[in-house]
C-alpha cells in the first residue's frame, strides 16, 4: 500500500444508504475462574447486541457502568476477540472480506484515560506517527503528517510535538489521542467516555473539536459515556445498554421525548436538573445493577423496575417497535401481546 | 478461615514435591562419582559396584527418586557417606542449634528494626529518621561474615569479654557459660534482618500517616497515641510478612555465621557435607532446610490472613 | 470556530524536551550522595583495571620473614598478608575477581530475567504459568541456601559460583519483569498500538520495552550490592576462587588465622567489601528516586 493510499480515507464502496457499520448478534462471555475449589462461572459482558451505524451519524451509547458498553466498543475494533456475531464495515464482512489489520486503519478509539492511553516514553509527535509508521509510512512524512494533526486538533506543534505527555494538562492529552485516531485516516472513530474525566469547560471544548473534525474529515463517530446530556448534545441516535443487552434505542428527539423502557426512564428521571420544578423526588432506580455473573431469568431489569409482572421473570422482551420511526424497545409494556397488564397502553412515564 | 488454610496447604503440595526433586537433582548435576570420598583409591571396581548397589546408585534416575522420596516421607534420608550415621538424625541435631540462633537474631533484630523502623516513620526527615536509614542501609550493606571477625577481635581478641568460637562446653544450658557464646553469632546475624525491617516499617508507617484515614482519624480529635494504634494496625500485616520471610532467611542463610563462630548448625553441617563430599548429607540438610523456609512461608501466608481481613475475602 | 482554544497556553517556550533518561541523569547528577558513591566505585573500578600499571608489587610475590606486618609498615602502607604479600596489591588486584563475580551475575541474571519475565507477562495464559510456577520452586530456597547448595554440589570453581549467583537472582528479577509487564500490558496505549494495526513483536519494541526495562533496571541494581556479598561470601566458604588468586572473599578467609596477631590487617578485605556493597546500594536508591517523575 502506498503512503497516499494510508493517509487519505478509504473510499466509499457500499454509498450513503449503505450503513458504515452493522454490528450482528454480538456477544462475548468471559470466564472467571474461581479458583481451585469454586466452579468457573461466565460473565455475560456482551449478549446478543445488534446495531448499525449509518455514515456521518453520531450513534451514542448509554448505561451505567458495568453494562457492556467498553466491551462493546472493544469487540467492534477487534481488541478483544468476539464469541459470536458478525461485523460488517460498509456492507463488508470483517474477517472474510476485509481483514482485521484493514478495519483498524478504518476504524479507530478514543480511550477514556488520556494519560494511560499515551505512551509515556514517547513524544506526542512520535505517539501520532505510530500508526502511520506501522503501515508502512515513511518516518518522516509520518511526522509531517502528525504536526499537521496537532495543529488539526487545536495544538501548535512547534510546541507540542517534542513534549512528553505528562507535560500535558488532561484536555490537551485528550487532543492528542483524538490526533492519534486520525492519523490512519478512519472512517469511523469510537469514542469511549473521551470527554468524561475532563473538566466541564475543557470538555466542552474538546466536544466542540469533535464536532469540527467530524465535519472536515467526513467521520462517523460511535460515543460511549455515561453522561446523558453530553450523549443529547452530540448523538443523533441513542442505544440504551444494560447489563450486556441492548434494551431502547432510537433517534436522539424520539428518545428523549418518550423514552418507552422503564430503564431509560429511569435514567433519565435520575439526570440533575437545573430547574427547581422539576428536581427529582425520589430515587428512580433502587439499588445496584445486578451481578452480571448471574444476571436475572427473563428481562434482565425486572429485579429494579417497578412496573415488573411475573411474565417479565420468565419471558425475555425483544427489541419491538414502538410506534416511532426507528425507535425499539425492548419491554413487555411495549409488546400488545406479551401479556404485560400493562401492554400496548400509554404505558407508564408519559 | 479454615478453607483458605486448606487451599493454602493443598497449594503448598506442588511446591514441596518440586522442592525435594531440585534437593535430589543437586546430587546429579555433581560432577565425578559420589563414591569418590568414601571408596578408598585403590578399590577394586568389584568393591565399587557393590558400594554403588548398596547406596542405590545402580537403579534409573526415576527409580532412585521415587526410592528417595518414599523413604524421605517416613524419615529417613539415608546414611552419611562421610560418617556413616542417619542423615536425619544427623540434620536434626543440627536444626535445634541453627534454629537457637536464628530466633534469638531474629528477636534481636525485630525488636531494633521495629523500634527503629516506627521511629523513623514517624518523626519523617527529621534527624532520627536520617540516622536509622544510614543504620539500616548499613545493617543491609554489611558483610555479616566480615562483622562477625570484626565482633571477635573487638570482644575476643582486644577486649576478651567474650569467647570467639563454638557453643561451649558439654550440651547447651541456659546459663552464662553458654549463653556468651550465643552472642556474638546472634547479634551479627540480627544485623540484616534489623536493616530489613526497619527500612520496610519505615516505610509502612510513613505512608500510613500520610494517608487521609490518618487526618480524619485527627480531626475526629483522637488522641496521637490512638492514632497511632490504627497506624500500627495498618502496618502489622505487612511487617509480620516481611518478618516471617528475614526469619526463614536467616535459618537458611546461616552457614556463613556459623564457619565464621563454627557453631555446629546446619550451616555448619552443610559446609562439612560440601568439602567431604558427601553428597547424601548435602541432599538430606538442604532439603529439611527447605521444608522448614515453605512451612514458614505458609505459617506467614496464614498469619497474614488472620489479622488482615481483606485476604479473607479475596 | 477557531479549534485553538485556551486549554493550550500551559506549557513554555518550544524547545525540544530532553529525552527521559538524559532527564534522570541529570537529577541524578545532583544527588551529592549518589556522586559520591558513583566516583568511589569508579575509583575502585578503575584501579582494578589499571592495577598492573599502578607499580604496586606483586600480589602473588610471598616472604616469609615479612609476614602480617601492621598497617602503616614503610613500603606496605596496608601491611602484608599470613604469606607476606603486600594488602594494597592483593587488595587493588583483588577488586577484579570480586568485582567480576559480584557484578556478572545480577548482569547475565537480568537478561535471562527480563527475557523471561517479559515473555510470561506480555503472553499471558499457560506460558506464564509455566514460567511463574517454575521460578515459584525457586522461592522455596533461601537465597544463600540455593547458592551454596548449587556451588556446592558443583564443586569450588569461579565458573561454578557464577553460575549459581546467575541461577539465585533470576527468579526475582523475572517476577519484577512478569509483574511490571503485567501491568504495562494493560494500560490503554498498548490497545490503542494494537487498535492501530501493529504486530505484537511491533507493540513489544516501541510500547512495552521502553516502558518495563527502566523499573527491572534498577531493581536488578538493587541486587548487586547482595549479589557482591554472596559472591565474596561464597568465596569465603571456599566454594568461590581458589588460591592464590586474590579475592576479597577468599583473603578474608585465610587471613581469619590472623585475626589474633594482626587483627586490623586481617578486616581489612571486609571493608573493601562493605564499601562497594554500600556504595551500590546507595545509588540504586539515588536511581530509584531519579526516576521517579513525579519527584
Amino acid at each position: 500500500m502506498s503512503e497516499a493510499e494510508v493517509l487519505a480515507p478509504v473510499s466509499d464502496i457500499g454509498g450513503p444508504a449503505q450503513p458504515l457499520l452493522q454490528v450482528q448478534n454480538l456477544s462475548k462471555h468471559f470466564t472467571v475462574s474461581g479458583g481451585l475449589f469454586a466452579r468457573k462461572s461466565v460473565v455475560r459482558a456482551v449478549d446478543d447486541v445488534s446495531l448499525s451505524v449509518d455514515k456521518g451519524e453520531v450513534v451514542g451509547i448509554v448505561g451505567e457502568s458495568g453494562c457492556g458498553k467498553s466491551t462493546t466498543a472493544r469487540l467492534i475494533i477487534g481488541l478483544i476477540e468476539t464469541d459470536e456475531g458478525t461485523i460488517l464495515f460498509d456492507g463488508e464482512t470483517v474477517g472474510s472480506a476485509i481483514s482485521l489489520r484493514e478495519l483498524r486503519r478504518r476504524v479507530q478509539m478514543v480511550f477514556q484515560d488520556s494519560y494511560a492511553s499515551l505512551n509515556p516514553r514517547l513524544t506526542i509527535e512520535d505517539t501520532i506517527a505510530f500508526g502511520p509508521k506501522v503501515h508502512g509510512v515513511d518516518p518522516e512524512k509520518a511526522r509531517e503528517h502528525a504536526r499537521d494533526l496537532l495543529r488539526r486538533v487545536g495544538l501548535d506543534p512547534a510546541v507540542f510535538a517534542a513534549r512528553y505527555p505528562h507535560e500535558l494538562s488532561g484536555g490537551q492529552r485528550q487532543r492528542v489521542n483524538i490526533a492519534r485516531a486520525l492519523a490512519l485516516s478512519p472512517r469511523l472513530v469510537i469514542l469511549d467516555e473521551a470527554v468524561s474525566a475532563l473538566d466541564k469547560s475543557v470538555e466542552a471544548q474538546v466536544l466542540n473539536l469533535l464536532i469540527d473534525l467530524k465535519e472536515q474529515f467526513g467521520l462517523t463517530y460511535i460515543f460511549i459515556s455515561h453522561d446523558l446530556n453530553v450523549i443529547r448534545f452530540i448523538s443523533d441516535r441513542i442505544v440504551v445498554m444494560y447489563l450486556g443487552e441492548v434494551v431502547e434505542t432510537g433517534p436522539v428527539e424520539a428518545l428523549w421525548d418518550r423514552p418507552r423502557h422503564p430503564y431509560t426512564q429511569a435514567l433519565f428521571a435520575a439526570m440533575p436538573s437545573l430547574d427547581p420544578d422539576h428536581r427529582t423526588q425520589k430515587p428512580p432506580i433502587a439499588g445496584d445493577p445486578p451481578n452480571p455473573i448471574d444476571p436475572p431469568s427473563g428481562c434482565r431489569f425486572h429485579t429494579r423496575c417497578a412496573f415488573a409482572e411475573p411474565v417479565c421473570s420468565s419471558t425475555v422482551p425483544k427489541l419491538a417497535p414502538t410506534g416511532v420511526a426507528l425507535h425499539l424497545a425492548a419491554c413487555h409494556m411495549v409488546d400488545p401481546n406479551s401479556g404485560h397488564s400493562l401492554a400496548g397502553s400509554r404505558g407508564p412515564g408519559s | 478461615m479454615l478453607v483458605y488454610i486448606a487451599k493454602r496447604i493443598v497449594f503448598a503440595i506442588p511446591v514441596v514435591f518440586a522442592v525435594a526433586l531440585v534437593c535430589f537433582l543437586l546430587v546429579h548435576i555433581a560432577p565425578g562419582d559420589p563414591l569418590i570420598s568414601v571408596l578408598p583409591p585403590d578399590a577394586s571396581q568389584a568393591l565399587a559396584d557393590q558400594m554403588r548397589r548398596e547406596y542405590g546408585f545402580d537403579r534409573p534416575l526415576p527409580v532412585q527418586f521415587g526410592i528417595w522420596l518414599w523413604n524421605a516421607l517416613h524419615g529417613n534420608l539415608g546414611l552419611s557417606i562421610a560418617s556413616g550415621r542417619s542423615v536425619t538424625e544427623e540434620v536434626l541435631r543440627a536444626v535445634g542449634n541453627t534454629l537457637m540462633l536464628a530466633v534469638t537474631a531474629s528477636v534481636i533484630g525485630f525488636a531494633f528494626g521495629l523500634l527503629f523502623g516506627i521511629l523513623a516513620g514517624y518523626y519523617r526527615d527529621s534527624w532520627i529518621d536520617r540516622l536509622v536509614t544510614t543504620i539500616s542501609i548499613t545493617g543491609v550493606s554489611m558483610p555479616h561474615y566480615w562483622l562477625g571477625m570484626v565482633l571477635v577481635i573487638v570482644f575476643s581478641v582486644i577486649l576478651g569479654w567474650l569467647p570467639a568460637v563454638g557453643m561451649g562446653p558439654g550440651g547447651w544450658s541456659w546459663d552464662w557459660e553458654h549463653i556468651q557464646y550465643l552472642i556474638l553469632p546472634a547479634i551479627t546475624m540480627s544485623v540484616i534482618p534489623m536493616g530489613i525491617v526497619s527500612r520496610t516499617v519505615r516505610a509502612l508507617v510513613g505512608d500510613l500517616l500520610s494517608q487521609e484515614f490518618v487526618l480524619a482519624l485527627r480531626a475526629k480529635g483522637l488522641s496521637e497515641a490512638r492514632v497511632f494504634q490504627h497506624v500500627l494496625k495498618n502496618a502489622a500485616p505487612t511487617a509480620v510478612a516481611v518478618m516471617g520471610l528475614q526469619l526463614g532467611y536467616l535459618l537458611g542463610g546461616s552457614i556463613l555465621i556459623e564457619t565464621v563462630f563454627s557453631w555446629p548448625g546446619t550451616g555448619f553441617l552443610l559446609n562439612s557435607a560440601i568439602f567431604q563430599r558427601d553428597l547424601p548429607l548435602l541432599q538430606g540438610t538442604i532439603l529439611v532446610l527447605a521444608l522448614f523456609f515453605v512451612v514458614l512461608n505458609l505459617i506467614v501466608d496464614v498469619a497474614q490472613a488472620a489479622i488482615d481481613p481483606r485476604i479473607k475475602r479475596a | 470556530m477557531s479549534v485553538i482554544t485556551q486549554d493550550i497556553v500551559q506549557p513554555g517556550p518550544a524547545t525540544r524536551t530532553r529525552g527521559y533518561w538524559a532527564g534522570v541523569l541529570r537529577r541524578l547528577v545532583r544527588d551529592p550522595v549518589s556522586v559520591a558513591c558513583a566516583i568511589v566505585l569508579l575509583l575502585i573500578v578503575l584501579a582494578a583495571i589499571l592495577a598492573p600499571w599502578l607499580g604496586l608489587h606483586d600480589p602473588y610475590q610471598g616472604s616469609m620473614i615479612r609476614r602480617l606486618r601492621p598497617i602503616g609498615t614503610p613500603g606496605y602502607p596496608l601491611g602484608t598478608d599470613e604469606l607476606g604479600r603486600d594488602m594494597l596489591s592483593r587488595l587493588v588486584y583483588g577488586g577484579r575477581l570480586t568485582l567480576y563475580i559480584g557484578l556478572l551475575p545480577v548482569g547475565l541474571a537480568f537478561l535471562i530475567g527480563t527475557s523471561l519475565g517479559i515473555i510470561a507477562g506480555y503472553v499471558g495464559g499457560l506460558v506464564n504459568q509455566a514460567i511463574m510456577r517454575t521460578i515459584d520452586v525457586f522461592y522455596a530456597f533461601p537465597s544463600v541456601l540455593l547458592a551454596v547448595a548449587i556451588s556446592g554440589a558443583l564443586g569450588a570453581g569461579i565458573f561454578n559460583s557464577l553460575l549459581s549467583l546467575t541461577i539465585v537472582f533470576i527468579p526475582p528479577i523475572v517476577r519484577v519483569a512478569e509483574s511490571v509487564t503485567t501491568s504495562v500490558r494493560s494500560l490503554d496505549f498498548v490497545d490503542a498500538a494494537r487498535a492501530s494495526g501493529a504486530g505484537q513483536l511491533t507493540i513489544m519494541r516501541v510500547h512495552v520495552l521502553g516502558n518495563v526495562l527502566g523499573p527491572i533496571f534498577v531493581y536488578a541494581t538493587s541486587l548487586i550490592s547482595v549479589c557482591m556479598i554472596l559472591a565474596a561470601g561464597l568465596s569465603f566458604l571456599g566454594l568461590g576462587t581458589k588460591p592464590p588468586e586474590p579475592e576479597w572473599g577468599l583473603m578474608l578467609n585465610t587471613l581469619r588465622t590472623a585475626i589474633y596477631i594482626n587483627p586490623w590487617v586481617a578486616a581489612l578485605p571486609g571493608v573493601m567489601i562493605f564499601v562497594v556493597s554500600i556504595c551500590f546500594n546507595l545509588l540504586s536508591d539515588g536511581l530509584r528516586s531519579a526516576m521517579d517523575v513525579r519527584s
